[in-house]
């Protein structure tokens, strides 16, 4: 572990001692959310769409209506019509997506759902739900759903940001544009032009747990919902939308999650499962299958990118322009957004020109994956960065090292960056013994970089003391990685009082003030910011108590270790105990709330170096070594820390060599299943070597950045750059798959 | 003044400028001077924007103050996975 | 349709359910016997979340029609600990932060069981291979493969 600033000497802050839902989760007691039974509870099984673009010309349930225990059956006529409403037009994609209503937009597309007594009923129900589709002409990746005369998905689509904007409708949902320099002379004035075009393919984020809800709905159309997902508050506002319903009458609460990454802060199942719920009188369980999670859930963006780059000899960067589109799948908003703003952030590059294209086509909605559209973009950039360093005969981190972001410089994307730590996770590589490990025969090594924002946005906490001192803490935040201990160190940090007798729980949204999602690397940020706060009201509280006590002015007390003490010691301590036994005495218990729209979030950067054994027989790539150098900020929780940096490259790994979805002319997609769509597993990987970094934030108390999601960026590029080195094949098409990399081999040698 | 900057797909609402300088004392009040300057921008600003100030971007900077020498810029709303 | 009745050893005590014919074991222990610690990752035998051991062999529940238990002596995650003592492995996956999400640690647990009962001290790419039919997404494995060579390393009284 490479510890940059010293620790100020934090007595729980940065240890590893056992998180607080472990036992359950190493026991099988956890409750993931299909694991709850309830007295009556009745198998949802949903009837989705076998085409990719189709107009739905009639639903007739009868069938399916009349069969033995089924309960309730409905379709999109059983919710409000959000547009007819004047909703605004982000509500309505969501309702829409939640369940079709003239249309389907993609194979999977949920068209009607059922309930009945048993599972096997359930899918015998579904069946029989019979649907006359008018098939519809349907466009698959960017380059069909961009093409002159490509068949429309919205009728009404005007390209956004475009001026003048356009007469025509497309399915380019809309345009982003950065600029800085002058392009033309930032290229006159390289010594070296590199320029490339890179395609990758959407991908899932995998989450092992398939989407669960389940819901009780009451009479008078009040439900409570349990459900798998990123955040409870979420769930409730979109299902509200969906339903038409006011959010105060839905209470949900966060079962223990199996994965999201990003996946699980939009609705699939709960407003389906109310619904159903409702009209059953009896609570429904939906359970996605794999098979359905595949066809039916967002992945990510597939895309198609074109870097060119120039450098001076001495390896500045002189110029830089990169053009992309994003598949958005079936409604717009694809992460193009955000890869225009992190395509180059990591460099301070003179000249330059950034655009992309949101664009739709008839494929399930895509969704937030970890550091969303900068992953596939830092692919393109880092990949043709290592080319220059090698026409200039430059070493990897060298050339970005002289290129490097820091402190002051202004980001690509506008604003000046204040203290960051991306110099430091290069050194930190370049020092590592990995980077001078010996290579053997058909092996390389690879450099890359990436850069993510980290989020802050809202959260609540209440910290509760109990009549022996001990505390529980409460938030909003469902627990994906570990965060509820981090939130105990951090009381326990403030409070004085040992991590063990601190109970960190994540309530649900009737008891907990409102929290956004988790995800965006925030959650240890500004739901550890409220728990902060939370606690230093309590030690005010508890300095003012002692003042009571002893009968002097508060300045006189001070809180240390877990203890009122007198500032010149002329009264034995008060413990958190003792002032919480007598807290009737005091001004009755002991609480406090806070809540907040957090600020002072801090970048994250991280460097990876890949080692990679290249079979030139089978084209299969195994990754030997490979070592992540990441700015934690502060690692309040390394043990968890490391554990989201060696998640964050698997996934990386995955995306680069081997995972893509496939679909067969008719939008089918041919393989959703894990067996066919391929995660890596124990056998493809070497450890993971990590080294945290810490520059701290400059505006969190604890100097905290966010680490969940930086970490997927570098992995696709520093795979395929080691690969180049390896066997002198620069590889542009994700996967770079066995079968590809024979294909590169084989051209290379003709 | 406070320091405004465009990123360039704002720029057809600022008819190609860039950069601007204005007197405001909080964001809300700032969008409402560029609004009587570039009709139409408000409405872009609030749907599409993150604010950053002085180097912190902020995802509801409505009432966030912005004092005299700040540098402002209008970014492109991303969101975390 | 008449259900039938089944009993076996499940976790030490006899167990007795009614299921239908062709329901999977995994939907039985979880519905029918309450033990919902082995979990549906994908219900076609590709990602271990199910795995439970039938007889002293891991196998994944989901692709085995609970019928076939009849007789059998099965262990699910529930029965690893011992009258409140954690399995050497429970212990090192949690002081090892082996998992951070957990759906997929009650199948890790019981494969890395398999493994020591039969290979008492595994290399790191036998773990490797032991472990090849459980997916997890969210650590990498890196820290699983460090706690079962702990856990290996303790129950050899090292």
């Amino acid at each position: 572990m490479a510890i940059i600033e010293e620790n100020p000497g934090y007595k729980w802050v940065g240890t590893r001692p056992i998180r607080p839902d472990g036992l359950e989760k190493v026991t099988g007691k956890a409750q993931f959310g299909a694991d709850l039974m309830l007295p009556g509870m009745l198998f949802g099984k949903v009837v989705r769409s076998p085409h990719a673009h189709a107009r739905i010309v009639s639903i007739d349930t009868a069938a399916a209506e009349a069969m033995v225990g089924v309960k309730a059956v409905i379709t999109g006529s059983d919710f409000p019509d959000l547009a007819a409403n004047g909703a605004h037009a982000s509500d309505i994609d969501v309702a829409n997506n939640a369940i079709a209503r003239e249309k389907v937009l993609y194979e999977g597309h949920v068209v009607a759902a059922v309930a009945a007594t048993t599972r096997e009923q359930a899918e015998a129900a579904a069946k029989a739900v019979e649907v006359t589709y008018e098939i519809l002409p349907h466009v698959l990746t960017v380059d069909e759903a961009m093409a002159e005369g490509a068949p429309l998905l919205h009728e009404g689509m005007i390209t956004k940001g475009v001026d003048p904007a356009p007469e025509e409708p497309s399915n380019i949902a809309s345009k982003i544009l950065h600029e800085r320099g002058d392009l033309d002379q930032g290229f006159g004035e390289a010594d070296v032009v590199v320029e490339r075009e890179f395609t990758t393919k959407p991908v899932h984020q995998g989450y092992i747990e398939p989407h669960a809800a389940v819901a009780d709905a009451n009479t008078d159309g009040r439900a409570h919902i349990w459900c798998s997902s990123q955040g409870h508050f979420q769930m409730r506002a979109y299902s509200a939308t969906v339903l038409g319903v006011s959010p105060g009458t839905l209470k949900v609460t966060a079962a223990e999650i199996g994965g999201g990454f990003g996946g699980k802060t939009v609705i699939y199942l709960e407003p389906l499962a109310v619904r159903l719920s409702q009209r059953a009188g009896r609570p429904v369980k939906l359970v996605m299958d794999r098979d359905e999670v595949f066809r039916a859930t967002g992945p990510t963006s597939g895309t198609r990118i074109r870097v060119k780059m120039g450098v001076s000899k001495d390896g500045k960067i002189t110029a830089a322009e990169v053009w992309m589109a994003y598949e958005a799948g079936a409604y717009s908003g694809s992460p193009v957004g955000a890869a225009g703003m992190t395509a180059i952030a990591c460099y301070d590059i003179p000249n330059f020109v950034v655009e992309g294209y949101d664009v739709v086509c008839n494929k399930p909605r895509v969704a937030a994956y970890r550091a969303p559209g900068a992953p596939m973009a830092a692919f393109a950039v880092e990949s043709v960065l290592d080319e220059l360093a090698r026409d200039i005969g430059m070493d990897p981190i060298d050339i970005r090292l002289a290129n490097a972001a820091v402190e002051g410089t202004q980001a690509s994307y506008g604003p000046k960056f204040p203290r960051i730590g991306f110099v430091e996770t290069l050194e930190a590589i370049k020092d590592h013994p990995n980077y001078t490990a010996e290579l053997g025969p058909n092996q390389g090594r690879g450099v890359a970089a990436g850069f993510w924002f980290n989020a802050g946005m809202m959260s609540s906490a209440t910290v509760h003391i109990n009549e022996n001192g001990t505390a529980t803490v409460v938030t909003g935040s469902p627990d994906i990685g570990g965060s509820r201990q981090s939130m105990a160190l951090m009381a326990a940090e403030e409070l004085g009082i040992s991590y063990e007798s601190i109970k960190a729980v994540v309530a649900d949204t009737e008891t907990v003030g409102f929290n956004d999602v988790t995800g965006g690397s925030r959650v240890t940020l500004a739901t550890g910011a409220a728990v902060v706060d939370a606690c230093r009201l309590i030690v005010e509280d508890l300095r003012a108590r002692a003042a009571k006590t002893w009968d002097v002015e508060v300045d006189q007390v001070e809180w240390v270790d877990g203890q009122a003490q007198h500032v010149d010691g002329s009264q034995p301590p008060l413990s958190l105990g003792d002032l919480a036994a007598k807290s009737g005495r005091t001004g009755g218990p002991i609480s406090a709330n806070a809540s907040l729209n957090s600020r002072g979030v801090g970048a994250g950067f991280s460097t990876q170096l890949c080692d990679v054994e290249v079979d030139p027989e089978t084209g299969v790539t195994r990754v030997v070594r490979y070592l992540t150098a990441q700015d934690a900020g502060r690692a309040i929780s390394p043990d968890y820390v490391e554990g989201q940096m060696q998640g964050g490259v698997v996934q990386g790994i995955g995306w680069a060599l081997n995972e893509e979805y496939i679909h067969d002319q008719d939008g089918v997609m041919e393989n959703p299943s894990f067996l066919d769509y391929r995660i890596p597993v124990a056998s493809d990987l070497p450890m993971i070597d990590c080294a945290i970094v810490e520059v701290p934030n400059p505006a969190h108390p604890y100097g905290v950045r966010g680490v969940g999601e930086v970490g997927i960026v570098p992995p696709m590029a520093a795979v395929g750059n080691a690969i180049n080195d390896a066997i002198d094949v620069r590889m542009t098409d994700l996967p770079m798959s066995p079968v590809r990399i024979l294909e590169a081999l084989t051209e290379q040698r003709d | 003044m406070a320091q405004v900057h465009f990123s360039a797909g704002l720029r057809d609402l600022t008819g190609g400028l860039a950069q601007v300088e204005v007197e405001a004392t909080t964001v809300r009040r700032l969008v409402a001077a560029l609004e009587e300057q570039f009709p139409g921008i408000g409405e872009r600003l609030s749907e599409a924007s993150s604010v950053a100030i002085n180097g912190e971007i902020f995802t509801d900077a409505e009432y966030e103050p912005v004092d005299s020498d700040a540098e402002v810029h209008f970014l492109d709303i991303f969101q975390g996975g | 349709m008449a259900r039938t009745h089944i009993t076996a050893v499940v976790n030490g005590d006899e167990t007795e359910f009614l299921t239908e014919d062709g329901t999977s074991l995994l939907n039985a222990l979880r519905d029918e016997v309450g033990l919902t610690g082995a979990k549906e990752g994908c219900g076609t035998g590709d990602c271990g979340t199910c795995s439970v051991m039938i007889d002293g062999k891991v196998t994944t529940s989901c692709l085995v029609f609970a019928p076939e238990a009849q007789g059998a002596t099965i262990l699910t995650v529930e029965g690893l600990a011992d009258s409140g003592q954690l399995h050497p492995l429970q212990q090192c996956f949690l002081e090892g932060a082996a998992l951070q999400c957990g759906i997929c640690t009650p199948g890790f647990l019981i494969a890395a069981k398999a493994l020591l009962d039969k290979n008492p001290d595994p290399t790191e790419t036998e773990i490797r291979y032991a472990l090849a039919g459980n997916l997890c997404r969210c650590t990498g494995y890196d820290k699983i493969v460090r706690a079962v060579q702990e856990a290996a390393r303790e129950m050899r009284g090292q």
